[in-house]
């Protein structure tokens, strides 16, 4: 399985998210280490289609896909938690349902 | 404290659709500026309390004003448009201006957003930073906000005066 986490260094929530991300394979047997992959500018995030950060893609596919369709930008990525609130890392239950 | 002592002068251009300088603000005994935007998360994860303690001091005449100076060029999200928008739907009772030239953000030396900067009646800075010290508010420990609009009611020196912000970087033009 491949793993990766896109990120942005002006966005500090990269951090945050990879811990999880770490947790959440973890817990369920997954050995594939995480890909930290930084992107450095906007020609980057086009290129890469990267819709802010974190990103993470699991053999390819992004975590969120709806997210996933906004412009590419340096910019912090806006996630929605099971209650509706914003965040600016995935849930725990968004990066389960991901997994294969 | 490595940010200004007193807030810089303005006059900038509100959601409400007026204008809004830093003298019309001369008769509250509190002031707190708020560097901000639409599209962050972590503002859009700290709006709510920031909207609370507006009302909940809006009685002892603090005023907080919002202040979005992000290049809306590269984050379209943070027009001035949207910056209508965006407080209507939020609920928004303190004003939010739009620093498109971000000279405001650039007198006060702003890094993320949110990030806040409360000045008491005499204007002097008492508190500079975050909001508080969690982003999931049931986590909150430390209301750093709340303690220093407290303390500069009082005329006092805030309990902690200057933590590091926590959120987007301001979005500067290139």
């Amino acid at each position: 399985m491949k793993v990766e986490l896109f990120f942005w260094e002006g966005c500090p929530s990269h951090p945050e998210a990879k811990a999880l991300l770490e947790e959440v394979l973890h817990e369920h047997g997954i050995t594939a280490s995480i890909e930290m992959r930084e992107v450095h500018t906007q020609s980057e995030a086009v290129e890469l289609a990267f819709p802010g950060s974190p990103t993470i893609r699991i053999d390819g596919r992004d975590i969120d896909a709806v997210g996933a369709q906004s412009p590419p930008a340096l910019t912090c990525r806006v996630y929605v938690l099971p209650d509706g609130r914003p965040s600016p890392v995935p849930s725990r239950q968004q990066l389960e349902e991901a997994l294969p | 404290m490595s940010v200004i002592e007193s807030p810089p002068a303005f006059d900038l251009p509100g959601v409400d659709g007026r204008n809004h300088a830093l003298a019309d603000y001369a008769d509250a005994p509190v002031l707190v500026l708020v560097q901000s935007c639409n599209h962050c998360p972590y503002v859009l994860a700290w709006e709510g309390r920031i909207e609370a303690l507006q009302r909940d001091y809006a009685d002892r005449g603090v005023r907080i004003v919002a202040i979005n100076s992000n290049d809306a060029t590269t984050h379209p999200g943070d027009s001035f448009e949207n910056m209508v928008e965006h407080a209507r739907e939020a609920g928004y009772s303190f004003d939010y201006l739009h620093d498109e030239s971000q000279a405001l953000a650039r007198a006060l030396g702003s890094e993320r957003t949110p990030e806040a900067f409360v000045f008491d009646a005499d204007r002097r800075l008492v508190y500079h930073g975050a909001v508080d010290d969690n982003r999931e508010e049931s986590d909150v420990s430390t209301h750093y906000l709340r303690d220093g609009i407290e303390a500069a009611l009082a005329g006092e020196p805030a309990p902690v005066a200057d933590t590091t912000p926590v959120g987007c970087t301001v979005k500067w033009r290139s």
